[in-house]
């Protein structure tokens, strides 16, 4: 730092820095959590081409028009996009700082999570029963990874919004909680992001083949 | 010089009005957007009323629109926040993505068909 040379007095203005200036705390946490959402970004998309490569080879087991049950994905979607708009509203409660409000709003966005899971279980139980195993083929065995990876993150977005809620429970509304339920905003419509994928390339163009 | 107005700006303000959250009318305009996305492509393939190809690009395109619909009213996209720092990683990323995907089933989905068993290495010129 002092190695920048200091012009005399009274002479040009400084037009850089000496010392590098305060950050306050958390200001770039923000930016960070984007950057690790893309990360998250290249790994389903890469589980996308591998579905991609392999979702047509049945290896003369079912295909998804034996499995899918479009209802059920239909409702399943739903929810998903059901607890997005809650979140939202949780947000706009944080920002008047209405501790109820968002409260309320995050169990509504939890209880859909919930459902979303739950349904996704079942769907997964019920294949499981008929025979469609990830072992059974290339097919099932992308499937199960790619629908299987978006329902781990939207597991642990649960566990996360369950650790906040106890959070500001206890601590209130104060900055750090703020920012970290800015992640977690950022995180939960980034899996909705997801699921529009899933649901168009997995399920409805599964329909089509 | 850019450092310069940063280090001066009060910290509160800055970082809350970059993560602005929309307001409850955006919210539902995305929400309504997305519903009417979703409901279309689901309602092609159940009802069967297009034949295949077209319904596969038209739900491919609604789903583009509805990702950027997610990404503008939802996630907040824009090419101010963070000085566009998140911009800039979203292109990169979705660089990377087009690069991986489009590669990926270019690729493998030319050696699915030339390894086919059966296939009569003698017609190869």
């Amino acid at each position: 730092m002092t190695l920048a040379v200091v012009p005399p007095q009274n002479s040009e203005p400084v037009f850089y820095v000496v010392d590098e200036h305060e950050h306050p705390e958390g200001a770039s946490t923000m930016l960070g959590f984007w950057i690790y959402l893309m990360s998250d970004c290249l790994i389903f998309a890469m589980l996308f081409a591998t579905f991609g490569v392999l979702g047509g080879n049945y290896a003369a087991g079912p295909a998804p028009k034996d499995l899918f049950d479009l209802p059920l994905v239909a409702v399943n979607t739903s929810m998903l996009l059901l607890s997005s708009i809650t979140y939202g509203f949780a947000m706009l409660a944080m920002e008047k700082s209405r501790v109820g409000a968002m409260q309320a709003w995050l169990v509504i966005t939890g209880l859909f999570g919930l459902a979303f899971i739950s349904i996704e279980l079942f769907e997964f139980a019920h294949m499981i029963h008929e025979g469609a195993t990830p072992q059974r083929s290339a097919f099932l065995s992308s499937f199960f990874t790619l629908v299987g990876t978006h329902g781990l993150h939207v597991t642990f977005g649960l566990v996360w919004l369950v650790t906040l809620m106890v959070q500001v429970a206890r601590y209130g509304l104060i900055e750090a909680n703020r920012r970290r339920l800015m992640c977690l905003s950022m995180f939960w419509h980034f899996l909705d992001v997801v699921w529009i994928g899933v649901f168009t390339f997995v399920y409805l163009m599964g329909m089509l083949r | 010089m850019k450092t310069d107005t940063h280090a001066l700006q009060p910290a509160s303000g800055e970082h809350a009005e970059h993560h602005a959250h929309g307001s409850r009318q955006s919210y539902l305009i995305g929400f309504g957007l997305s519903v009417i996305l979703t409901a279309i492509p689901f309602w092609l393939v159940m009802t069967g009323v297009l034949d295949k190809q077209v319904t596969g690009l038209a739900i491919t395109v609604l789903a583009a629109v509805q990702i950027v619909v997610h990404m503008v009213y939802f996630l907040h996209m824009n090419t101010r926040s963070e000085s566009g720092w998140t911009m800039m990683a979203l292109i990169f990323t979705i660089i990377m993505v087009v690069i991986g995907l489009t590669g990926t089933l270019w690729v493998m989905h030319h050696l699915n068909v030339n390894m086919m068993p059966g296939h009569d290495m003698s017609t190869m010129p």
